[in-house]
């Protein structure tokens, strides 16, 4: 019955000329930066990328960037004026090749560079899933630690960005999730991708970083100008609350913050609002210490339901938190069709609607 | 094996041969038939004989030609319209200025040839049999649409057309695969595999390449080399930028692209040489008129001048029309009479296709696996909105 309230309104808005599912589903509200990191200027997420890698390179001369049309700025443009700056032997476009790429990043960061790639979207991360997950991930250990490539950072946008289809939306975040010696990042705003960025590049394993790409335009916060990074591995409580944790990363951070504020205003229930922003390894203290408080865990992410990485962090917080918990741990997922159907992504994405729904059962349980 | 089937293509393959072998002519039968020799001879690569240099149609020829070629054109021109216009959304990567390859290469494929290509798919899949509102009404997500709506650009397929596949280089190996169904199955048939010359540097063409000579198969490899992967212009991304050697052991060829009667002979002689030899590596050297997406101007790494010059001196409608009305095959006044019918039909695509009604959203559920259980939900997040797949 509510299916069908929502074709018909899905009808409603399509057949009219604002169309609904090209409207995205979230408000981005900025932070304010740290007095303590002084001066800011105005970005939105494409530019601090292009800030945290101008950074590296200017302060480490081994550092190089490249990827598919990376010199000429990149399709998103987050590399713009980097190669003007540094020269085509630093920044630099490479053939379409995205298995290359990444093992001749691995190749690089082993030498000792500072490698810093591009892969055009998360999507076409799969021809180089092999040489990131049994090249980069067990280098170390498969060489007793005589041989790593700490130094490589993969950068690749991700997520869904209202009309992207098959091959352009997912978050492909737990496939490296499943990688022992990989990292991965998911930043959720200007001022957290800077900073996690600059921490990803000079942190001494591979680093896996997704950029959710609907926020390079979308997301606009004032940065610091000096560098400055964010440590990895460390969640962030970004509301305090006492009856329900919701824990999120990337562009679903604003829905699950959206949601907060709805169902505290309407229903008088207080949520804590977790963005966990590094994957793997992920601050379970900070996600545990929380559920102990509130005894009630929402996890939300757009990739698919099922194996996505909200499984891990429901299956830790259970055993860690069994005794604390008042309700069954939810996820507010994708749902497990291929990611995202064209047409319907408007009803495949974890919305506040759905989210709030999730509130409500953990709460009424 | 379907015995008056390979007559008939033995046939056909024949009288491509007698064509192509006709004097260069055109008093005797002016307003029958056209002649003359390519432009460019092709370049060869382990080949010691390419295909003919003389290539000629007949007026009823022509007109196909020149009919295809326009309908896609205008096609494209109305996709890049409608995606400003917010009607198409996603990714669409236009074929314009492509044509003669598509529309020259079908014309010596049989029916049950496969083909295979990457994302600039929509000349293709029409060619293929898709109707002009197929590909349209699946740009715009309505259920008239190839693929339902469902997948919008790149997702189109048909019958012998295996799409439409958008992760670059990913659908060339598959070629080979087709092509030793065609093999096996004893089929008189070849499988083309196409790809931009982007791709050609993705490591799997390789592979491809290797299996397809390792095991004779019938598959017609063509890169169409457009100028630009993406980007970044062939020089730039390409330690070699003779496509068509790139195969090694594979033989090939370098086609003008352009010349729409250049490409079905070439194709015939490709095809004929596949099904005896095993692979064969087409380059047809074309051009994009677009960006490389509708997200790309297109001018950032190339100037206007490059394309416009193209548009004057290569445009394989302009250059084809203007060969067939000198030569008295066709007149200017019926090639106007076809534009205008183009221009009629693709109208009413194009309102069709933005007044056609949408996917119901059970089909968000359908399709996921074959055939499900009974009562098979897609695990999702809500639970008012599960519904039963199919």
């Amino acid at each position: 019955m509510f299916s069908k309230k929502l074709t018909k309104l899905c009808q409603l808005f399509s057949n009219s000329n604002f169309q609904i599912r090209n409207a995205s589903g979230f408000k981005f509200l900025p932070d304010t930066a740290p007095a303590d990191l002084g001066e800011t200027t105005k970005m939105n997420l494409c530019q601090s990328v292009t800030n945290a890698l101008d950074i590296s390179l200017s302060q480490d001369k081994s550092a190089v960037v490249f990827g598919e049309d990376v010199a000429f700025g990149g399709v998103f443009r987050c590399t713009v004026g980097l190669k003007d700056k540094y020269g085509k032997d630093r920044v630099f476009n490479t053939p379409l090749a995205e298995q290359g790429i990444a093992a001749f990043g691995i190749g690089l960061a082993a030498a000792g560079a500072t490698a810093i790639a591009e892969i055009q979207f998360a999507d076409y991360i799969f021809p180089a899933f092999d040489q990131i997950v049994n090249e980069a991930a067990k280098f170390r250990y498969r060489s007793g630690n005589l041989f790593d490539c700490g130094k490589l950072t993969i950068r690749a946008p991700c997520g869904a960005v209202g009309h992207g289809a098959l091959y352009h939306s997912q978050s492909v975040e737990a496939f490296f999730a499943h990688s022992p010696g990989l990292k991965v990042v998911v930043p959720r705003s200007p001022i957290q991708t800077k900073g996690l960025l600059l921490a990803s590049i000079r942190d001494p394993n591979p680093v896996i970083f997704f950029e959710p790409k609907i926020l390079y335009r979308q997301a606009v916060e004032n940065v610091p100008v000096k560098d400055f990074e964010i440590p990895l591995s460390k969640a962030e409580v970004l509301m305090e609350g006492n009856d329900v944790t919701i824990v999120a990363w990337g562009t679903q951070v604003h829905v699950v913050k959206e949601v907060a504020n709805i169902v505290k205003e309407k229903l008088n229930i207080s949520c804590e609002v977790i963005d966990l922003r590094t994957i793997v390894p992920w601050d379970y203290e900070t996600v545990c210490n929380s559920v102990a408080k509130t005894g009630r865990l929402i996890i939300s992410h757009e990739a698919n339901l099922t194996m996505g990485f909200g499984a891990e962090i429901a299956a830790f917080v259970q055993k860690e938190c069994f005794l604390n918990l008042e309700a069954p741990i939810e996820r507010v997922a994708g749902y497990d069709v291929p990611a995202i159907p064209h047409v319907f992504e408007c009803f495949f994405m974890p919305d506040k609607w759905k989210c709030i729904e999730a509130v409500k059962r953990v709460v009424n349980f | 094996m379907n015995k008056s089937l390979k007559n008939l293509i033995l046939n056909s393959d024949k009288f491509g041969q007698l064509l192509a072998i006709r004097p260069l002519s055109v008093s005797a039968k002016q307003n029958t038939t056209i002649s003359y020799t390519i432009d460019k001879s092709y370049d060869l690569h382990r080949l010691e004989q390419g295909p003919s240099l003389e290539v000629s149609c007949n007026k009823e020829e022509a007109l196909d030609f020149y009919r295809k070629m326009q309908y896609i054109r205008r096609l494209e021109t109305t996709s890049g319209n409608l995606y400003k216009d917010k009607q198409i959304r996603g990714f669409c990567h236009l074929y314009s200025g492509q044509e003669a390859v598509c529309v020259g290469m079908k014309a010596a494929l049989d029916q049950n040839d496969s083909v295979i290509t990457a994302y600039r798919a929509h000349g293709w899949t029409y060619i293929m049999g898709v109707s002009l509102l197929g590909v349209l009404a699946e740009l715009t997500g309505r259920r008239t649409g190839c693929a339902k709506g469902k997948g919008g650009s790149m997702h189109m397929y048909t019958k012998n057309f295996y799409g439409g596949n958008g992760i670059v280089g990913a659908q060339i190996p598959l070629g080979a695969g087709i092509a030793l169904k065609h093999k096996y199955m004893n089929e008189p048939n070849v499988c083309v595999a196409l790809y931009g010359d982007g791709a050609a540097n993705q490591g799997q063409v390789f592979e491809a390449y290797n299996m397809a000579k390792l095991w004779n198969l019938p598959v017609i490899f063509v890169c169409e080399n457009n100028g630009y992967a993406m980007g970044t212009s062939v020089n730039r991304g390409s330690a070699s930028a003779d496509f068509y050697t790139r195969g090694d052991f594979v033989p090939g060829m370098r086609v003008d692209g352009m010349d729409v009667l250049g490409v079905r002979e070439a194709t015939r002689f490709a095809r004929d040489f596949a099904l005896t030899n095993g692979p064969i590596l087409l380059e047809m050297v074309t051009y994009r008129y677009s960006g490389h997406s509708m997200s790309d101007p297109g001018t950032s790494y190339r100037n206007r001048e490059e394309v416009q010059e193209v548009r004057q001196k290569r445009d394989p409608i302009t250059t084809f029309s203007k060969r067939i009305t000198e030569a008295g095959l066709v007149t200017p006044e019926e090639l106007k009479e076809i534009d205008n019918g183009v221009r009629a039909e693709m109208q009413e695509v194009e309102r069709r296709a933005l007044t056609d009604p949408e996917l119901d959203v059970q089909e968000l559920y359908n399709d996921v696996y074959y055939q499900p259980e009974p009562g098979f939900k897609v695990r999702g997040c809500d639970n008012f909105t599960y519904e039963v797949s199919k």
